[in-house]
Protein backbone atom coordinates (compact mmCIF):
# COMPACT_ATOMS: atom_id res chain seq x y z
CA UNK A 1 0.00 0.00 0.00
CA UNK A 2 1.16 3.73 -0.86
CA UNK A 3 2.44 5.88 2.16
CA UNK A 4 -0.83 8.50 1.51
CA UNK A 5 -3.33 6.02 1.10
CA UNK A 6 -2.65 4.00 4.19
CA UNK A 7 -2.53 7.78 6.22
CA UNK A 8 -5.53 8.29 4.93
CA UNK A 9 -6.98 4.50 5.92
CA UNK A 10 -5.07 4.95 9.56
CA UNK A 11 -7.39 8.34 9.78
CA UNK A 12 -10.60 6.66 9.13
CA UNK A 13 -9.40 3.58 11.08
CA UNK A 14 -10.15 1.59 8.20
CA UNK A 15 -6.47 -0.44 8.94
CA UNK A 16 -4.81 -1.33 11.81
CA UNK A 17 -1.76 0.55 13.03
CA UNK A 18 -0.75 -2.13 15.61
CA UNK A 19 -0.94 -4.95 12.49
CA UNK A 20 1.07 -2.89 10.51
CA UNK A 21 3.87 -1.76 13.06
CA UNK A 22 3.98 -5.88 13.77
CA UNK A 23 3.85 -6.93 10.36
CA UNK A 24 6.86 -4.30 9.86
CA UNK A 25 8.59 -5.31 12.40
CA UNK A 26 8.60 -9.19 11.44
CA UNK A 27 9.44 -8.29 8.07
CA UNK A 28 12.76 -6.66 8.96
CA UNK A 29 13.87 -8.86 11.65
CA UNK A 30 13.28 -11.45 8.45
CA UNK A 31 15.12 -9.39 6.12
CA UNK A 32 17.68 -8.63 8.64
CA UNK A 33 19.48 -12.17 9.04
CA UNK A 34 20.21 -11.81 5.42
CA UNK A 35 20.45 -7.91 4.25
CA UNK A 36 21.81 -6.09 7.71
CA UNK A 37 19.70 -3.06 6.94
CA UNK A 38 19.10 -2.58 10.81
CA UNK A 39 21.65 -1.74 13.68
CA UNK A 40 19.22 -1.82 16.09
CA UNK A 41 15.21 -2.86 15.67
CA UNK A 42 13.13 -0.92 18.26
CA UNK A 43 10.29 -3.36 18.89
CA UNK A 44 9.58 -2.68 22.02
CA UNK A 45 9.32 1.37 21.78
CA UNK A 46 7.04 0.73 18.04
CA UNK A 47 4.40 -1.87 19.09
CA UNK A 48 3.71 0.53 21.95
CA UNK A 49 3.78 3.38 20.22
CA UNK A 50 1.56 1.82 17.58
CA UNK A 51 -1.26 1.09 20.37
CA UNK A 52 -1.23 4.74 21.57
CA UNK A 53 -1.80 6.14 17.82
CA UNK A 54 -4.31 3.46 16.78
CA UNK A 55 -6.67 4.97 19.24
CA UNK A 56 -6.21 8.52 18.39
CA UNK A 57 -4.73 9.20 14.83
CA UNK A 58 -3.38 12.46 14.89
CA UNK A 59 -1.02 13.97 12.61
CA UNK A 60 -0.16 14.21 9.21
CA UNK A 61 2.58 10.91 9.68
CA UNK A 62 -0.15 9.08 12.31
CA UNK A 63 0.61 5.73 12.36
CA UNK A 64 3.66 5.81 9.38
CA UNK A 65 7.19 3.27 9.86
CA UNK A 66 10.00 5.46 9.99
CA UNK A 67 13.21 3.90 10.07
CA UNK A 68 16.02 6.25 11.32
CA UNK A 69 20.04 6.23 10.33
CA UNK A 70 22.01 5.60 12.78
CA UNK A 71 23.51 8.32 13.24
CA UNK A 72 20.51 10.43 14.53
CA UNK A 73 19.43 10.07 18.04
CA UNK A 74 16.68 8.39 19.41
CA UNK A 75 15.81 9.00 23.38
CA UNK A 76 16.36 5.32 24.60
CA UNK A 77 16.95 3.53 20.81
CA UNK A 78 21.22 2.49 20.88
CA UNK A 79 22.86 5.54 18.44
CA UNK A 80 25.68 4.20 16.71
CA UNK A 81 26.69 6.05 13.95
CA UNK A 82 27.36 2.71 12.84
CA UNK A 83 30.65 3.07 15.16
CA UNK A 84 31.96 0.32 17.33
CA UNK A 85 33.76 3.12 20.20
CA UNK A 86 29.32 4.12 20.65
CA UNK A 87 28.10 0.60 21.07
CA UNK A 88 25.82 0.54 23.82
CA UNK A 89 25.04 4.39 23.50
CA UNK A 90 20.87 5.01 24.50
CA UNK A 91 20.65 8.61 23.89
CA UNK A 92 18.57 10.71 26.95
CA UNK A 93 17.36 12.64 23.72
CA UNK A 94 15.78 12.86 20.49
CA UNK A 95 17.18 14.61 16.95
CA UNK A 96 14.57 17.68 16.29
CA UNK A 97 14.09 16.21 13.05
CA UNK A 98 13.25 12.70 14.58
CA UNK A 99 11.03 14.45 16.90
CA UNK A 100 8.93 16.61 14.09
CA UNK A 101 8.25 13.11 12.53
CA UNK A 102 7.00 11.54 16.50
CA UNK A 103 5.03 14.31 17.23
CA UNK A 104 3.33 13.95 13.74
CA UNK A 105 2.47 10.23 14.89
CA UNK A 106 4.96 8.56 12.95
CA UNK A 107 6.80 5.41 14.57
CA UNK A 108 10.52 4.56 14.74
CA UNK A 109 10.93 1.17 14.15
CA UNK A 110 14.97 0.81 13.60
CA UNK A 111 17.88 1.91 13.49
CA UNK A 112 19.30 2.01 9.91
CA UNK A 113 23.07 1.07 9.09
CA UNK A 114 25.59 2.93 7.71
CA UNK A 115 29.42 3.88 7.08
CA UNK A 116 30.91 4.00 10.38
CA UNK A 117 29.96 7.77 11.05
CA UNK A 118 29.47 7.97 7.28
CA UNK A 119 32.85 7.40 6.28
CA UNK A 120 32.01 5.69 3.16
CA UNK A 121 30.61 5.34 -0.36
CA UNK A 122 29.33 1.72 -0.05
CA UNK A 123 28.35 1.01 3.74
CA UNK A 124 31.37 -1.37 4.15
CA UNK A 125 33.13 0.34 6.43
CA UNK A 126 30.39 -0.92 9.43
CA UNK A 127 30.29 -4.03 11.37
CA UNK A 128 26.81 -4.79 9.58
CA UNK A 129 27.00 -4.45 5.78
CA UNK A 130 23.66 -4.07 3.65
CA UNK A 131 23.25 -6.06 0.75
CA UNK A 132 21.75 -4.51 -2.37
CA UNK A 133 17.94 -5.78 -2.91
CA UNK A 134 18.53 -5.94 -6.12
CA UNK A 135 21.40 -8.50 -5.74
CA UNK A 136 23.27 -9.60 -2.62
CA UNK A 137 26.55 -9.92 -3.85
CA UNK A 138 26.20 -5.83 -4.77
CA UNK A 139 26.24 -3.27 -2.19
CA UNK A 140 23.82 -0.75 -1.23
CA UNK A 141 25.50 2.21 -1.30
CA UNK A 142 26.38 4.69 1.02
CA UNK A 143 26.21 5.87 3.43
CA UNK A 144 22.94 5.53 4.35
CA UNK A 145 23.07 2.14 2.66
CA UNK A 146 20.67 0.22 5.20
CA UNK A 147 17.67 2.90 4.67
CA UNK A 148 17.95 2.88 0.96
CA UNK A 149 18.24 -0.79 1.09
CA UNK A 150 14.94 -1.69 3.12
CA UNK A 151 13.02 1.17 1.25
CA UNK A 152 13.31 -0.19 -1.89
CA UNK A 153 12.34 -4.04 -0.07
CA UNK A 154 9.83 -3.16 2.40
CA UNK A 155 6.57 -4.54 1.15
CA UNK A 156 4.81 -1.93 3.70
CA UNK A 157 4.15 2.07 3.70
CA UNK A 158 7.33 3.16 5.19
CA UNK A 159 9.73 6.46 4.75
CA UNK A 160 13.26 6.59 5.63
CA UNK A 161 15.32 9.60 7.95
CA UNK A 162 18.46 9.72 6.12
CA UNK A 163 21.47 12.25 6.28
CA UNK A 164 24.10 13.43 3.85
CA UNK A 165 27.65 15.11 3.70
CA UNK A 166 29.03 14.24 0.75
CA UNK A 167 26.72 12.50 -1.50
CA UNK A 168 24.89 9.66 1.83
CA UNK A 169 21.56 10.41 0.51
CA UNK A 170 21.26 10.25 -3.23
CA UNK A 171 24.30 7.83 -3.60
CA UNK A 172 22.03 4.78 -1.71
CA UNK A 173 19.09 6.15 -3.55
CA UNK A 174 20.77 5.50 -7.00
CA UNK A 175 22.49 1.97 -5.80
CA UNK A 176 19.18 0.45 -4.90
CA UNK A 177 16.67 1.89 -7.08
CA UNK A 178 14.51 4.69 -4.97
CA UNK A 179 14.15 8.52 -4.22
CA UNK A 180 16.59 10.33 -2.31
CA UNK A 181 16.53 14.29 -1.50
CA UNK A 182 19.65 16.27 0.16
CA UNK A 183 17.95 19.04 1.20
CA UNK A 184 19.40 22.64 1.42
CA UNK A 185 21.99 22.98 4.25
CA UNK A 186 20.40 24.39 7.33
CA UNK A 187 17.01 23.64 6.60
CA UNK A 188 16.13 20.53 8.69
CA UNK A 189 18.18 20.79 12.14
CA UNK A 190 21.14 18.88 12.74
CA UNK A 191 20.50 18.84 16.40
CA UNK A 192 21.02 15.49 17.77
CA UNK A 193 23.19 14.14 14.79
CA UNK A 194 26.32 12.60 15.75
CA UNK A 195 28.16 14.99 13.43
CA UNK A 196 30.65 13.96 10.73
CA UNK A 197 31.52 16.89 8.92
CA UNK A 198 29.53 20.32 10.23
CA UNK A 199 29.24 22.39 7.36
CA UNK A 200 28.45 19.36 5.38
CA UNK A 201 26.19 17.50 7.27
CA UNK A 202 22.43 17.66 6.22
CA UNK A 203 19.14 15.25 7.17
CA UNK A 204 16.79 14.27 4.43
CA UNK A 205 14.03 11.58 3.32
CA UNK A 206 14.79 8.61 1.42
CA UNK A 207 11.19 7.25 -0.03
CA UNK A 208 9.84 5.10 -2.75
CA UNK A 209 8.03 8.53 -4.91
CA UNK A 210 8.69 11.62 -4.68
CA UNK A 211 5.31 12.52 -3.45
CA UNK A 212 6.72 10.63 -0.24
CA UNK A 213 9.66 12.62 -0.12
CA UNK A 214 7.92 15.85 0.24
CA UNK A 215 5.75 15.17 2.60
CA UNK A 216 8.36 13.84 4.91
CA UNK A 217 10.42 16.64 4.06
CA UNK A 218 7.37 19.43 5.09
CA UNK A 219 7.67 17.66 8.04
CA UNK A 220 11.54 17.55 9.13
CA UNK A 221 12.19 20.92 8.04
CA UNK A 222 12.22 24.33 9.56
CA UNK A 223 14.46 26.38 11.96
CA UNK A 224 15.45 25.05 15.85
CA UNK A 225 16.75 27.61 18.23
CA UNK A 226 18.55 24.84 19.59
CA UNK A 227 20.75 24.88 16.55
CA UNK A 228 22.64 27.41 15.42
CA UNK A 229 23.42 26.70 11.31
CA UNK A 230 19.66 25.97 10.91
CA UNK A 231 17.93 28.51 8.52
CA UNK A 232 15.03 30.87 9.32
CA UNK A 233 14.04 30.63 5.44
CA UNK A 234 11.39 28.43 3.97
CA UNK A 235 11.65 26.72 0.34
CA UNK A 236 10.58 28.89 -1.89
CA UNK A 237 6.74 28.64 -3.55
CA UNK A 238 8.16 29.15 -7.12
CA UNK A 239 8.19 26.04 -8.48
CA UNK A 240 8.47 26.54 -12.38
CA UNK A 241 11.27 24.81 -14.24
CA UNK A 242 11.83 26.78 -17.43
CA UNK A 243 15.49 25.67 -18.44
CA UNK A 244 17.10 22.27 -17.65
CA UNK A 245 20.65 22.24 -17.80
CA UNK A 246 23.00 18.80 -18.34
CA UNK A 247 26.33 19.34 -16.68
CA UNK A 248 28.75 18.05 -19.36
CA UNK A 249 31.86 16.74 -17.57
CA UNK A 250 29.39 14.50 -15.81
CA UNK A 251 28.65 12.48 -18.80
CA UNK A 252 32.21 10.89 -19.29
CA UNK A 253 31.24 7.93 -17.83
CA UNK A 254 29.90 4.41 -18.72
CA UNK A 255 27.76 5.12 -22.29
CA UNK A 256 25.08 2.87 -21.12
CA UNK A 257 24.20 5.45 -18.15
CA UNK A 258 24.61 8.54 -20.34
CA UNK A 259 22.49 7.34 -22.97
CA UNK A 260 20.02 6.25 -20.00
CA UNK A 261 19.91 9.32 -18.42
CA UNK A 262 19.89 11.50 -21.96
CA UNK A 263 17.02 9.19 -22.41
CA UNK A 264 14.89 10.67 -19.59
CA UNK A 265 15.42 14.85 -20.79
CA UNK A 266 13.47 15.83 -23.19
CA UNK A 267 14.86 19.68 -24.13
CA UNK A 268 17.96 20.76 -22.33
CA UNK A 269 21.27 22.76 -23.35
CA UNK A 270 25.04 21.29 -21.89
CA UNK A 271 26.60 23.09 -19.25
CA UNK A 272 30.20 23.25 -18.19
CA UNK A 273 31.42 23.10 -14.94
CA UNK A 274 35.27 22.68 -14.76
CA UNK A 275 35.66 24.20 -11.62
CA UNK A 276 33.30 21.60 -9.98
CA UNK A 277 35.02 18.94 -12.03
CA UNK A 278 38.51 19.48 -10.77
CA UNK A 279 38.51 20.57 -7.39
CA UNK A 280 35.16 19.07 -5.73
CA UNK A 281 36.76 16.24 -4.74
CA UNK A 282 40.05 17.26 -2.81
CA UNK A 283 38.13 20.09 -1.83
CA UNK A 284 35.17 18.08 -0.04
CA UNK A 285 37.65 15.59 1.14
CA UNK A 286 39.87 18.11 3.24
CA UNK A 287 36.85 20.02 4.59
CA UNK A 288 35.01 16.76 5.25
CA UNK A 289 38.38 15.12 7.61
CA UNK A 290 39.12 18.66 8.91
CA UNK A 291 36.01 18.79 10.20
CA UNK A 292 35.57 15.23 11.32
CA UNK A 293 38.87 14.83 13.30
CA UNK A 294 37.27 17.96 15.48
CA UNK A 295 33.97 16.11 16.17
CA UNK A 296 35.50 12.60 16.83
CA UNK A 297 37.75 14.43 19.38
CA UNK A 298 35.09 13.76 21.94
CA UNK A 299 35.27 10.14 21.74
CA UNK A 300 37.26 8.57 24.82
CA UNK A 301 35.29 6.53 26.50
CA UNK A 302 34.63 8.42 29.63
CA UNK A 303 30.68 9.75 28.97
CA UNK A 304 29.33 7.37 26.64
CA UNK A 305 29.59 4.36 24.41
CA UNK A 306 33.12 2.19 24.46
CA UNK A 307 34.33 1.81 28.03
CA UNK A 308 37.95 -0.11 29.00
CA UNK A 309 38.97 -0.13 32.95
CA UNK A 310 40.59 3.19 33.67
CA UNK A 311 44.12 2.32 33.66
CA UNK A 312 47.36 4.96 33.06
CA UNK A 313 46.75 8.79 32.67
CA UNK A 314 44.43 10.66 30.37
CA UNK A 315 46.72 10.43 26.96
CA UNK A 316 46.60 6.19 27.85
CA UNK A 317 43.03 5.85 28.53
CA UNK A 318 41.85 7.80 25.35
CA UNK A 319 44.12 6.86 23.45
CA UNK A 320 43.62 3.27 23.88
CA UNK A 321 39.65 3.35 23.25
CA UNK A 322 40.15 5.23 20.44
CA UNK A 323 42.71 3.13 19.15
CA UNK A 324 41.08 0.03 19.47
CA UNK A 325 37.53 1.00 18.40
CA UNK A 326 37.73 3.08 15.14
CA UNK A 327 38.23 1.69 12.14
CA UNK A 328 40.69 2.08 9.46
CA UNK A 329 39.31 4.56 7.19
CA UNK A 330 37.95 6.83 10.84
CA UNK A 331 41.56 6.48 11.77
CA UNK A 332 43.08 7.53 7.75
CA UNK A 333 40.41 10.42 8.75
CA UNK A 334 41.77 11.40 11.78
CA UNK A 335 44.75 11.54 10.86
CA UNK A 336 44.18 13.69 7.49
CA UNK A 337 42.13 15.88 9.02
CA UNK A 338 44.08 16.62 11.89
CA UNK A 339 47.44 17.21 9.89
CA UNK A 340 45.95 19.44 7.53
CA UNK A 341 44.46 21.78 10.55
CA UNK A 342 48.00 21.47 11.97
CA UNK A 343 50.17 24.68 12.43
CA UNK A 344 52.50 25.11 9.61
CA UNK A 345 49.65 23.04 6.97
CA UNK A 346 46.34 24.61 7.97
CA UNK A 347 46.45 27.37 5.33
CA UNK A 348 47.98 25.24 2.29
CA UNK A 349 45.03 22.89 3.04
CA UNK A 350 42.57 23.56 5.21
CA UNK A 351 41.87 27.47 4.72
CA UNK A 352 43.10 26.65 0.54
CA UNK A 353 40.04 23.99 0.56
CA UNK A 354 37.67 26.90 2.21
CA UNK A 355 38.16 29.24 -0.44
CA UNK A 356 38.28 26.81 -3.84
CA UNK A 357 34.64 25.96 -1.87
CA UNK A 358 33.71 29.98 -2.49
CA UNK A 359 34.79 29.22 -6.39
CA UNK A 360 32.76 26.13 -6.54
CA UNK A 361 29.67 27.74 -5.14
CA UNK A 362 29.67 30.60 -7.70
CA UNK A 363 30.25 28.67 -10.21
CA UNK A 364 26.94 26.90 -9.55
CA UNK A 365 25.33 30.27 -8.76
CA UNK A 366 26.09 31.56 -11.97
CA UNK A 367 24.48 28.20 -13.84
CA UNK A 368 21.60 29.26 -11.86
CA UNK A 369 21.00 32.67 -13.28
CA UNK A 370 20.40 30.57 -16.55
CA UNK A 371 19.10 27.43 -15.29
CA UNK A 372 16.78 26.21 -12.88
CA UNK A 373 17.85 22.36 -12.53
CA UNK A 374 21.05 21.27 -13.41
CA UNK A 375 21.12 17.47 -14.09
CA UNK A 376 23.66 14.59 -13.90
CA UNK A 377 23.59 10.74 -12.82
CA UNK A 378 23.53 10.58 -9.33
CA UNK A 379 26.99 7.68 -9.63
CA UNK A 380 29.12 6.85 -12.46
CA UNK A 381 28.27 3.54 -11.88
CA UNK A 382 25.76 0.86 -11.29
CA UNK A 383 26.11 -0.72 -7.30
CA UNK A 384 29.54 -2.69 -7.68
CA UNK A 385 30.14 -6.35 -5.88
CA UNK A 386 31.27 -6.74 -2.25
CA UNK A 387 34.13 -8.36 -4.14
CA UNK A 388 35.06 -5.62 -6.41
CA UNK A 389 35.00 -2.68 -3.74
CA UNK A 390 36.98 -4.56 -1.51
CA UNK A 391 40.28 -4.33 -4.14
CA UNK A 392 39.91 -0.54 -4.96
CA UNK A 393 42.25 1.99 -2.79
CA UNK A 394 41.07 4.40 -0.31
CA UNK A 395 41.54 7.15 -2.94
CA UNK A 396 39.59 5.19 -5.75
CA UNK A 397 36.44 4.76 -2.82
CA UNK A 398 36.93 8.83 -2.20
CA UNK A 399 36.60 8.92 -6.57
CA UNK A 400 33.27 7.54 -6.42
CA UNK A 401 32.00 10.40 -5.13
CA UNK A 402 32.98 12.67 -8.09
CA UNK A 403 29.22 13.88 -9.33
CA UNK A 404 28.07 14.35 -5.47
CA UNK A 405 30.45 16.42 -3.84
CA UNK A 406 29.73 19.70 -5.37
CA UNK A 407 26.51 19.96 -4.59
CA UNK A 408 27.35 18.87 -1.15
CA UNK A 409 29.87 21.10 -0.84
CA UNK A 410 27.65 23.93 -1.85
CA UNK A 411 25.03 22.77 0.33
CA UNK A 412 22.50 22.89 -2.80
CA UNK A 413 19.51 20.73 -2.85
CA UNK A 414 19.54 17.59 -4.40
CA UNK A 415 17.32 14.46 -5.69
CA UNK A 416 18.05 11.23 -6.88
CA UNK A 417 15.54 9.36 -8.48
CA UNK A 418 15.74 5.91 -10.49
CA UNK A 419 16.27 6.44 -14.63
CA UNK A 420 15.94 2.70 -15.18
CA UNK A 421 17.87 -0.42 -14.31
CA UNK A 422 21.26 -1.74 -16.84
CA UNK A 423 21.66 -5.27 -16.41
CA UNK A 424 18.92 -5.65 -13.19
CA UNK A 425 20.90 -2.62 -11.63
CA UNK A 426 19.29 0.53 -10.84
CA UNK A 427 20.80 3.75 -12.18
CA UNK A 428 19.78 7.43 -10.68
CA UNK A 429 19.39 10.71 -11.95
CA UNK A 430 20.30 13.37 -10.26
CA UNK A 431 18.67 17.00 -9.78
CA UNK A 432 20.33 19.75 -8.80
CA UNK A 433 18.74 23.24 -7.70
CA UNK A 434 19.63 26.19 -6.16
CA UNK A 435 19.40 27.14 -2.15
CA UNK A 436 15.52 26.57 -0.84
CA UNK A 437 14.52 26.05 -4.21
CA UNK A 438 13.47 22.38 -2.85
CA UNK A 439 9.96 22.61 -4.73
CA UNK A 440 11.27 23.40 -8.36
CA UNK A 441 12.85 19.10 -7.61
CA UNK A 442 9.73 18.21 -5.73
CA UNK A 443 7.08 19.73 -8.07
CA UNK A 444 8.13 19.18 -11.76
CA UNK A 445 7.44 16.47 -13.51
CA UNK A 446 10.48 14.39 -13.33
CA UNK A 447 11.17 11.15 -15.03
CA UNK B 1 51.02 23.81 -1.67
CA UNK B 2 53.93 22.86 1.22
CA UNK B 3 56.17 19.85 -0.11
CA UNK B 4 56.32 18.07 3.07
CA UNK B 5 57.81 14.60 3.36
CA UNK B 6 55.40 12.32 4.59
CA UNK B 7 57.41 9.58 6.88
CA UNK B 8 56.58 7.45 9.77
CA UNK B 9 57.55 10.03 11.89
CA UNK B 10 55.62 13.03 10.80
CA UNK B 11 52.31 9.72 11.23
CA UNK B 12 53.03 9.00 14.36
CA UNK B 13 53.37 12.61 15.52
CA UNK B 14 49.66 13.30 13.77
CA UNK B 15 48.17 10.44 15.55
CA UNK B 16 49.74 11.22 18.59
CA UNK B 17 47.47 14.38 18.30
CA UNK B 18 44.70 12.93 18.16
CA UNK B 19 45.04 10.58 20.13
CA UNK B 20 45.39 7.47 18.31
CA UNK B 21 48.17 4.73 18.43
CA UNK B 22 48.89 2.93 15.66
CA UNK B 23 50.33 -0.61 15.10
CA UNK B 24 53.35 -1.41 12.75
CA UNK B 25 51.44 -2.75 10.79
CA UNK B 26 49.11 -0.07 10.27
CA UNK B 27 51.54 2.79 9.95
CA UNK B 28 53.11 0.53 6.90
CA UNK B 29 49.58 0.43 5.58
CA UNK B 30 48.57 3.91 6.02
CA UNK B 31 51.96 5.01 4.57
CA UNK B 32 51.37 5.01 1.01
CA UNK B 33 47.30 5.73 0.91
CA UNK B 34 47.54 8.70 2.80
CA UNK B 35 50.39 9.63 0.50
CA UNK B 36 48.69 9.15 -2.37
CA UNK B 37 45.78 10.83 -1.24
CA UNK B 38 47.86 13.60 -0.44
CA UNK B 39 49.32 13.88 -3.84
CA UNK B 40 45.97 13.89 -5.44
CA UNK B 41 44.26 16.45 -3.03
CA UNK B 42 47.78 18.83 -3.75
CA UNK B 43 45.65 19.54 -7.07
CA UNK B 44 43.75 22.26 -5.29
CA UNK B 45 46.67 24.37 -5.38
CA UNK B 46 46.44 25.30 -8.87
CA UNK B 47 42.68 26.76 -8.25
CA UNK B 48 42.82 30.40 -8.97
CA UNK B 49 41.97 31.82 -4.77
CA UNK B 50 44.20 35.08 -4.81
CA UNK B 51 41.76 37.52 -3.16
CA UNK B 52 38.76 34.85 -2.61
CA UNK B 53 36.94 34.57 0.76
CA UNK B 54 37.05 31.63 2.33
CA UNK B 55 33.54 29.54 3.01
CA UNK B 56 33.45 28.17 6.16
CA UNK B 57 29.60 27.48 5.56
CA UNK B 58 27.79 26.65 2.27
CA UNK B 59 25.58 29.89 3.14
CA UNK B 60 25.98 32.73 5.01
CA UNK B 61 24.87 32.80 8.64
CA UNK B 62 24.62 34.87 11.32
CA UNK B 63 25.31 34.64 15.08
CA UNK B 64 22.46 33.28 16.75
CA UNK B 65 21.86 34.98 20.33
CA UNK B 66 19.36 34.30 22.73
CA UNK B 67 18.16 35.50 26.04
CA UNK B 68 20.69 34.54 29.23
CA UNK B 69 17.99 32.21 31.24
CA UNK B 70 17.81 28.95 32.43
CA UNK B 71 16.09 26.30 30.38
CA UNK B 72 15.48 22.80 31.02
CA UNK B 73 18.43 20.51 30.03
CA UNK B 74 19.12 16.80 31.37
CA UNK B 75 19.30 16.02 34.70
CA UNK B 76 22.47 14.48 36.46
CA UNK B 77 21.20 11.01 36.20
CA UNK B 78 20.10 11.35 32.31
CA UNK B 79 23.55 12.99 31.86
CA UNK B 80 25.41 9.74 33.41
CA UNK B 81 23.18 7.31 32.34
CA UNK B 82 25.78 6.47 29.65
CA UNK B 83 28.76 5.71 31.86
CA UNK B 84 30.43 3.41 33.83
CA UNK B 85 33.06 5.50 34.97
CA UNK B 86 31.19 7.52 38.03
CA UNK B 87 31.07 8.22 41.23
CA UNK B 88 29.23 10.45 43.51
CA UNK B 89 27.09 12.01 40.79
CA UNK B 90 30.23 12.45 38.67
CA UNK B 91 32.02 11.04 35.57
CA UNK B 92 35.26 9.85 36.74
CA UNK B 93 38.00 10.10 34.58
CA UNK B 94 41.60 8.76 34.81
CA UNK B 95 44.45 10.13 35.79
CA UNK B 96 45.39 13.44 34.64
CA UNK B 97 48.78 13.22 35.27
Amino acid sequence: MKVKEYLKEVKNKKVSVVDTISSILEEAKKLNKEYNYFNTISENQALQQAKLIEKNPKGKLAGLPISVKDCLCVKDIESTAGSKILKGYKPPFTATAVQKAINEGAIVIGKTTQDEFGFGSFSINTELKPKNPYNKDRVCGGSSGGAAGFTAITKHPHIAIAESTGGSIVNPASFCGVAGLCPTYGLVSRYGLIDYASSLDKIGPIAKTIEDIQLMLSVISGYDPKESTSLKDNPKKDSKVKEIAIIKESLNINPEIKDLILSKVEKYELISLPTVKKYSIPTYYLIAMAEASTNLARYCGLRYGLHQELKGNFDDYFSSVRSSAFSKEAKRRIILGTFARMAGFRDAYYLKAMKVRSLIIEEYKKAFKKFDILISPTMPITAPKFSEVNKLTPLENYMMDALTAGPNLAGLPHLSVNAGFIEKMPVGIMYITNHLEENKLLNAKLT
Amino acid sequence: MVWLKLDKELIQKVAKNARLSLTESEIKEFLPQLKEILDSFSEIDKAPTKNVKPSFQPLEIKNVYREDKVEPSLTQEEALANTQHKEKGFFKGPRAI
